[in-house]
């Protein structure tokens, strides 16, 4: 699997080329600036960029942006975006275009090797790796304003691994359950919450991070409150 | 076209008609009253009233500021020092609170603003009013009057001498262009008139100074403090916080090194809390950056950075902004911090379900509301949350307004003066 990397830090470049080559990854190029990257995803066509939010020269969003930009010249392009903090905004702009091959996650999740490995593969594959920060702030939100359509803790749970974009096979291991079990939970979640049931493992993430996310995107207009 | 000429003359002349009345009642009582309990402090009841003659005076004073911005425009700024905070009660108070007043150069130019406002002023005044009704009279003496004005021989109205039907004419041909006059410099005569009012009633260029160098003086100091503050904060955060876990990975990892070959089973239980401690150092590095400055602040700039701290209230809060760059960092960062002060009173204390803030930048001034439809009655003592947002917003001299009304909405209204680059 070929990877074009973004990361302007030397340790933590360095440290991402060795752990993605010793899971028998092939590192296209290292790039330590946005137009390096622009100029790399153009030419190389990776099958997954492992970007960093922040890079120089700017030192603002440049990495999400150039990453944002290559995929609107090639839609779909998996992107895996790491950073020192996430943001849901962030996570809005990344998931707007719905097709899939995105991942954002904690720098820290290079601490799990093997999660973190998995994550990547996951995005090339096309589908999605969100960090369970993001879930869980949408998770906390989505509280105050209702129960979760009646839930049971279980199904929350199972819930919270199928908007991270795990697969029914890693929640089932994860929750020590058979995959039949969790097709079960799943199922039963689609339909307590209204969503459509769907084959495709992304369509399903997405549907639930957009339901996750629906309190703040679907608004009605609050005319009494304009200053 | 005409009728709002005319109306604007009309009503500039029953202004100063009524400036005029208040000029020879009010203006003259109180500088009587002034003079007078100013004579008596020496006998000591001039102590106990001058205060209340005083204050008196500065309502009044402070009414035609008013008057001037609202009838011709004329922005008065008012000119006395602030009473400091902590007077004392009971007699030794009132003695102090009368000093003060009499030091306070403004009052004198109060005084000498009602003199001016009993002769000089009361004139201009009247002049709208005058040029208004004066042509009247000519319409009355070609109504046939003329006769009973002219038997002592020729009546002068203006330059016009009447003493037949056909002078009468003339006359009122006169008293239209005084009506002309009136409809055309009315409102800049009342002008006139405030901007007199002005020249004494507004602080001079010293004063203006000397309150300048007062509010820097005292926002420096809350800027020096805050800061202060906030690297003790910072100091305790690493050295309780990220530093220690650090230390206790530093020793695991001694511990880990000793025992790797003896006992490899501990030593991986060890590792795995090594990297746990690790975890955990980082995520309070994380919280402690951003309270220091937000990631998303300085990645996207205020608009952006407010719209992610909306997204992680419990509370449906839009968000509109309205920025054609980014502020310099310190204000980005004091207005970050501002509102999310008030967006966490918002969410805490009004029980609204729903909030809005604004963020815009017109001529020269960021402006930030926030609205929410709680139940109101927000509070604005010294030591609220407000005051100290207040204190951090005045470094920039930006200010804070809070409109809360039992019942409410609640809307706090920010203004940061900066520049966009």
């Amino acid at each position: 699997m070929r990877v074009v990397l973004a990361e302007d830090l030397f340790l933590l470049r360095d440290g991402l080329v060795r752990m993605l080559e010793a899971f028998g990854f092939e590192i296209l190029a290292a790039v330590e600036t946005g137009p390096q990257l622009s100029r790399a995803l153009a030419e190389l066509e990776p099958d997954v960029a492992v970007v960093d939010v922040r890079l120089p020269p700017s030192h603002t969003d440049e990495g999400l942006q150039c990453a944002l930009k290559a995929r609107r010249a090639r839609p779909g392009l998996p992107v895996l975006v790491l950073s020192q903090h996430v943001e849901q905004l962030y996570a809005r702009e990344l998931l707007a275009d719905g097709n899939g091959g995105i991942g954002y996650l904690l720098k820290d999740r290079v601490f799990d090797a093997e999660q973190f490995v998995d994550a990547v593969r996951r995005v090339a594959a096309g589908g999605t790796a969100m960090d369970p920060q993001v879930i869980s702030q949408l998770l906390s939100r989505r509280a105050q304003d209702e129960p979760m359509g009646g839930l049971t803790p279980r199904e929350r749970e199972v819930m919270e691994l199928v908007a991270q974009g795990r697969s029914n096979a890693a929640i089932a291991s994860r929750l020590v359950v058979t995959e039949r079990a969790v097709a079960k939970h799943t199922s039963n979640i689609f339909a307590k919450l209204g969503l459509p049931v769907s084959d495709d493992d992304n369509r399903r993430v997405l549907a639930v991070l957009a339901y996750l996310d629906r309190g703040q995107t679907i608004r009605r207009p609050s005319s009494h409150l304009r200053p | 076209m005409i009728v709002t000429r005319i109306r604007s003359a009309f009503l500039a002349g029953v202004r100063g008609l009524a400036l005029m009345l208040m000029a020879v009642t009010a203006s003259v009582v109180l500088f009587t009253f002034t003079v007078v309990s100013l004579a008596l402090i020496p006998v000591g009841i001039g102590l106990f009233a001058t205060p209340a003659v005083l204050t008196l005076l500065r309502s009044y004073a402070g009414r035609r500021r008013l008057l001037a911005a609202e009838w011709s425009d004329v922005p008065v700024p008012s000119p006395y020092r602030p009473m400091p905070a902590d007077l004392r009660g009971g007699f030794v108070g009132q003695v102090e609170r009368c000093a003060l007043m009499l030091k306070d150069p403004a009052t004198g130019r109060d005084l000498l603003w009602l003199l001016v406002d009993m002769t000089a002023g009361c004139v201009s005044a009247l002049l709208p009013a005058a040029l208004f009704l004066y042509p009247v009279e000519s319409l009355v003496l070609a109504a046939g009057l003329w006769r009973l004005f002219t038997e002592g021989g020729a009546y002068w109205y203006g330059p016009v001498a009447v003493h037949s039907q056909g002078t009468a004419l003339l006359a009122v041909v006169f008293g239209l262009a005084v009506f002309a006059g009136s409809l055309r410099f009315n409102p800049a005569l009342l002008r006139a008139h405030f901007a007199l009012s002005r020249s004494l009633l507004g602080p001079t260029r010293e004063m203006t100074l000397a309150r300048r160098v007062d509010r820097l003086t005292e926002t420096r100091h809350d800027a020096v403090d805050a800061s202060a503050a906030e690297l003790r904060r910072i100091e305790r955060d690493l050295h309780d916080g990220a530093q220690a876990r650090l230390v206790a990975m530093g020793m695991n990892l001694g511990t880990i090194e000793a025992l790797v070959e003896k006992d490899p089973a501990q030593a991986k239980k060890l590792l795995a809390m090594a990297r746990a401690s690790s975890a955990e150092a980082l995520t309070e590095l994380r919280d402690l950056v951003r309270g220091i400055h937000p990631p998303v602040l300085a990645e996207r700039g205020l608009g952006d950075a407010v719209r992610a701290l909306a997204l992680r209230l419990p509370v449906e809060t839009e968000v509109t902004v309205n920025l054609a760059g980014r502020a310099g960092a310190p204000v980005e960062s004091a207005a970050y911090f501002a509102v999310g002060e008030v967006l966490t009173n918002a969410v805490k204390h009004s029980g609204a379900d729903r909030i809005h803030a604004d963020v815009q930048h017109t001529d020269g001034m960021l402006r930030i509301s926030v609205t929410d439809n709680g139940q109101g009655g927000a509070a604005f003592a010294a030591g609220s949350g407000l005051s100290g947002i207040e204190r951090r917003l005045g470094t920039f001299d930006g200010v804070l307004a809070v409109s809360s009304p039992a019942g409410g909405p609640t809307t706090v209204t920010m203004e940061i003066p900066c520049a966009l680059s």
